[in-house]
């Protein structure tokens, strides 16, 4: 068994906006265990980014966690101190984003940042960290190393960019890479490239892979666990295969059955109907109500609970819960 | 093969772009450098490539939003000029990757789908005016309330449809789709893809259809056209090219795919190419392949491979393949 590097419990993250309050989290739990890939999927805007953002406390001003928490190894980091967090941050947990271009600084060369992010995060010195910095971006297939250290960020491709973050990233070798769609901007065979490293980057350092994408396929090849939100709201996790094989969540249905396979070529797709929630204004009941074909009174009016489908396997749906009650009658009768 | 006339019929397309370089030289960038290809009435072509092959380059290029550098592009059997694209261009129309940014957020959805009215006198009167564009609204399947309302009220499908009923309302016969499902939710990308299926059943419209999701160019297309730095590689039915690429680009292409469903991505062999894509600025000689190409041999340098055919449509430009 694999010991859980972090728990996230309940977590809640609203913004401050001219329109109201923003509640981006609502409720969001889920477990990482060391070494392995979770996958966060869902619609735009079902704050995603903002669960990332949440752990590594980098939201906005007019951001903050309101309630829930944050377990890295056993302690709650939402109590750490500002100087705990930035140690956390630095050698802990490591993010890289989808447009390398908004981490990169244009004015320093590649070498001065992937140095200074050694020089900060580990105990080497000068000469070493230019070696290491070598080395990185040996790791990562960066080629001709010693040439691309006295480059600009803006002379290098967008996979030598993506590539050159995730060396920075792992500079500091730490337990927990998150991943805020890294690939999203990049052509397939790069993309693909870029995710064949970062799975042998894994095998090699044993990090834990929190991944952030739309993407099904993405998901599907890299992650062990999958969460999928809709809403703010963790709507299903459990296992790739629960997800991808056993979907018990209207939505995660729904998104499955709507993606073109090579196979359906001559059916029509099938589309979730509807258009995506606002944030602002919140059904009372299931966030997804307003676009579920098989939707029941109650799930205009309250909540579902998350409920177990299987062993690891959790959703919230009513559907669930009419199922599991007649199952008992009938077993009852 | 069928033996309908092609409505598009396009030959050695060139564009090249004059690059600054500085010291007051340029390089011509070739964005597109000798692309053939054809589409019937009715049929949908794929178009797919890593960026910067060019793809959008021929579209727009197609519409002459781009002066042709080379080449001849026949529609229906007529050779388009500088002269007669002005009445043609009525029946080429072009649909565009962002649904936010092409269209005027200060105009009501009425008068955006009305403006191609309005320029072509496609009209007799005000009650007329408003009966077509209902009526293409409808086509796209927005509300006939939704007509006085403004774009930005929206979401991004709905605007995506809205530039296409403005696209339709000159009842084009051609239309190119530059990425038109790119910028949508996963969730809204199947109502789109429908939606123009739906379009070529009803209308018999042709699509050059441009997108990097090679599921959902499989998925609309009838054969696809596979693109490396401004040339056609490979060109084949969309389940022969997907059953069966010959190209080793297209075979890369194809392989690095992310599958959603685990136990084929997991076990999928990948053949993804080494390297980078070279600067159009600066192609490899040549096949632009060769660079990054395990197969590539001395002749692959020295000479540029054209199309052949392999089997019946099927065409492929590789010495070594
Ligand atoms: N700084 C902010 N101020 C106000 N609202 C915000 C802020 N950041 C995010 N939000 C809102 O929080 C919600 C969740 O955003 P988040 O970025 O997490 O979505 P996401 O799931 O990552 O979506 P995408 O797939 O588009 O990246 C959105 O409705 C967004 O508008
Ligand atoms: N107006 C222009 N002036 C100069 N160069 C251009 C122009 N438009 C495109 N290019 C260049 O031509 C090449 C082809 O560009 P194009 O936009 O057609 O590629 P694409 O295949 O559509 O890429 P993407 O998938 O990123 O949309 C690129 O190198 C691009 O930088
Ligand atoms: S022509 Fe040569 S370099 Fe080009 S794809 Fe074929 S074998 Fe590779
Ligand atoms: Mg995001
Ligand atoms: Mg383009």
């Amino acid at each position: 068994m694999s010991e859980k590097i972090l728990d996230v419990r309940n977590l809640h993250t609203s913004f401050t906006t001219d329109a109201g309050e923003v509640r981006a989290v609502n409720g969001v739990s889920f477990n990482l265990e060391e070494g392995k890939s979770l996958g966060i999927v869902g619609e735009s805007g079902s704050g995603k980014s903002v669960t990332a953002y949440s752990i590594l406390q980098i939201l906005t001003d007019n951001g903050r966690v309101t309630d829930g928490e944050i377990l890295f190894k056993g302690e709650n980091i939402l109590k750490y101190t500002p100087a705990q967090m930035r140690q956390f941050r630095g050698k802990k947990c490591s993010i890289i984003f989808q447009d390398p271009m908004t981490s990169l600084n244009p004015t320093f060369t590649i070498g001065n940042q992937l140095m200074e992010a050694i020089l900060l995060h580990t105990d080497r010195n000068k000469e070493q960290a230019r070696e290491r910095a070598e080395e990185m971006l040996n790791l990562v297939g960066v080629n001709e190393p010693k040439r691309r250290l006295k480059q600009y960020p803006h002379e290098l491709s967008g996979g030598m960019r993506q590539r050159i973050m995730i060396a920075m990233a792992l500079a500091s070798e730490p337990d927990i890479l998150i991943a805020d769609e890294p690939t999203t901007a990049l052509d397939v065979t790069i993309q693909a490239q870029i995710l064949e490293l970062m799975q042998e980057l894994q095998k090699k350092i044993g990090m834990a892979i929190i991944m952030v994408t739309h993407d099904l396929g993405v998901i599907a090849g890299m992650c062990d666990e999958i969460i999928v939100m809709y809403g703010g709201r963790v709507c299903e996790r459990g296992s790739a295969e629960d997800i991808f094989y056993g979907p018990a969540h209207e939505y995660t249905k729904g998104l499955l059955r709507s993606i073109p396979s090579v196979s359906t070529k001559y059916e029509k797709l099938i589309p979730i109907a509807g258009t995506p929630i606002n944030l602002l204004n919140m059904p009372k009941g299931c966030a997804f109500c307003s676009r579920c074909d098989s939707a029941l009174k109650i799930c205009l009016d309250q909540v579902p609970e998350e409920q177990l489908v299987s062993p690891g396997h959790y959703a919230s749906c009513w559907l669930n819960v009419k199922k599991q009650a007649e199952e008992a009658g009938e077993a009852q009768a | 093969m069928s033996d309908t006339k092609p409505l598009v019929d396009v030959r050695d397309l060139k564009e090249y772009f004059p690059i600054h370089t500085g010291w007051g030289r340029t390089l011509p960038l070739k964005a597109v450098d000798g692309v053939s290809f054809t589409i019937k009435p009715g049929e949908t072509l794929g178009l797919v490539g890593e960026s910067g092959c060019g793809k959008t380059t021929v579209g727009r290029t197609l519409l002459h939003l781009y002066k042709p550098t080379g080449g001849e592009f026949y529609f229906d059997g007529e050779l388009v000029t500088e002269k007669n694209m002005p009445s043609l261009r009525k029946q080429m129309q072009m649909v565009f990757q962002d649904p936010y940014s092409s269209l005027n957020p200060r105009m009501t959805v009425e008068d955006i789908i009305g403006e191609p009215l309005d320029v072509h006198h496609l009209y007799s009167g005000r009650a007329e005016r408003r009966e077509k564009i209902l009526s293409l609204m409808e086509t796209v399947g927005l509300n006939a309330e939704h007509a006085t309302r403004y774009a930005h009220e929206f979401s991004g499908g709905q605007r995506q449809r809205i530039g296409i009923a403005r696209a339709l309302a000159v009842n084009p016969r051609f239309i190119v789709c530059d990425e038109p499902v790119s910028a949508l939710d996963v969730s809204i990308q199947a109502q789109v893809v429908n939606m123009f299926e739906d379009l070529r059943e009803k209308l018999g419209v042709a699509y050059l259809f441009i997108a990097h999701d090679l599921l959902i160019v499989h998925h609309i297309s009838d054969r696809i056209a596979v693109m490396y730095l401004g040339r056609i590689v490979e060109i084949a039915d969309a389940n022969e090219l997907n059953n069966n690429p010959i190209h080793p680009y297209s075979i890369s292409l194809l392989s690095a795919v992310p599958i959603p469903d685990p136990r084929i991505a997991r076990s999928k062999q990948r053949i993804i190419p080494e390297g980078e894509i070279p600067s159009p600025l600066h192609k490899p000689s040549g096949c632009a392949f060769r660079t990054r190409c395990p197969y590539a041999t001395e002749r692959c340098a020295a000479e540029c491979p054209e199309l052949t055919e392999r089997s019946d449509g099927h065409l492929v430009a590789c010495f070594n393949k």
